[in-house]
């Protein structure tokens, strides 16, 4: 059988895979500031912490940015060990799934907030 | 230093002969003179002339006895015999069918090559004596060129064992971005398109096993990563 390839995509993501990881490493140094200053010290400073603005809007776009990241790797797990192409499509399909329903979850936790 | 005895365990297969591959375990006699491990493999083969293997020119330019020494791809006449661990584990190159004992079927490799299109693509009128570089632009290929299609590095890369038919491999993407490098050739943009695609280029992940295992001292990485960087350049 013909080998296909010429997909012409790839470059997107590998950029976006690098921009969601500078997201992450940002959010990640703003929560440890955070917890340095004693964010986790009362359930009422947890709380004011997470429904700040600022925080709310970063905590969201580093769930997508998550998402995102998380579905270029894992697409890419599929791509290097699953071979029959309806199994990976079908594969794809769960993983894509998965994140979108994550990601509206985590939207419905900070809109409670 | 005097006549020594090195121990060696070999991969042999004969696939008229052998049901499945197995490892012979066999020791040598060494002179003083025998110091690469080329030198003890011509022995071997004196010894028992069922072991068969590739060699030619013995001096890393010809790219023919590269193996898999001791666990690491390399070329046998660079490799020196004292470096190594005993018994020296020789194996044919990871990820590649083999045809007999250290002899693996290069096809794919030399197909994902050819995929690139290694040669100078110019639309201008054939100049009467050569297309001339400056220096600096010269100095561009330079770690590029270099490269004997051995298949050290990519038969090293897992993303080359698991996708052969689709991802190009270290030493096929090295050879494209001397091309792309080259200030002579015109086919950036066709060069590029052929590689924009999550196999061909993109199964790369920086995992630099091909670095490790350049007998040449090469970077293909490095190389990939430029590639990378000219695309995003042209797309934004």
């Amino acid at each position: 059988m013909r080998t296909t390839t010429g997909a012409h995509y790839g470059l997107r993501d590998w950029i976006f895979q690098r921009i969601t990881a500078v997201v992450m490493a940002v959010y990640t140094i703003v929560v440890a500031v955070g917890l340095f200053f004693g964010i986790h010290d009362t359930s009422e400073r947890w709380h004011a912490f997470f429904a700040f603005g600022p925080v709310k809007f970063l905590t969201f776009l580093f769930a997508l940015c998550l998402c995102y990241h998380a579905w270029i790797g894992i697409r890419d797990i599929w791509m290097d060990y699953v071979k029959p192409v309806w199994v990976r499509l079908t594969l794809h399909s769960l993983t894509l799934l998965a994140l979108l329903g994550y990601a509206g979850w985590c939207l419905e936790i900070l809109w409670r907030l | 230093m005097e006549s020594r005895t090195v121990q060696f365990r070999i991969y042999r297969y004969d696939p008229d002969k052998d049901a499945k591959p197995w490892m012979q375990d066999i020791s040598l006699e060494l002179e003083e003179t025998d110091h690469k491990l080329l030198d003890a493999i011509v022995k071997l083969k004196a010894k028992d002339d069922g072991i068969a293997f590739r060699r030619s020119c013995r001096e890393g330019v010809c790219g023919s006895d590269a193996m898999n020494i001791n666990g690491k791809n390399g070329l046998a006449c660079l490799t020196d015999i004292e470096s190594l661990k005993q018994p020296i584990v020789l194996r044919p190159l990871p990820g590649l069918p083999v045809i007999r004992d250290l002899i693996v079927d290069m096809t794919q490799f030399f197909a994902q090559y050819h995929s690139i299109k290694p040669y100078l693509v110019n639309y201008d009128p054939l100049p009467e004596r050569e297309r001339l570089q400056s220096p600096e632009d010269r100095d561009e290929l330079d770690g590029l060129y270099e490269c004997i299609l051995c298949a050290c590095c990519s038969t090293a890369c897992p993303s080359f064992w698991w996708n052969p038919d689709k991802f190009v491999g270290p030493a096929g993407l090295l050879a494209a971005y001397r091309f792309l490098a080259d200030t002579r050739d015109q086919a950036t943009s066709e060069r590029l398109d052929n590689l924009d695609d999550p196999y061909r280029l993109f199964r790369c992940h920086s995992i630099m096993n091909c670095v490790d295992a350049c007998p040449k001292g090469l970077n293909p990485t490095k190389a990939i990563g430029k590639i990378k960087d000219m695309m995003m350049r042209r797309a934004v």
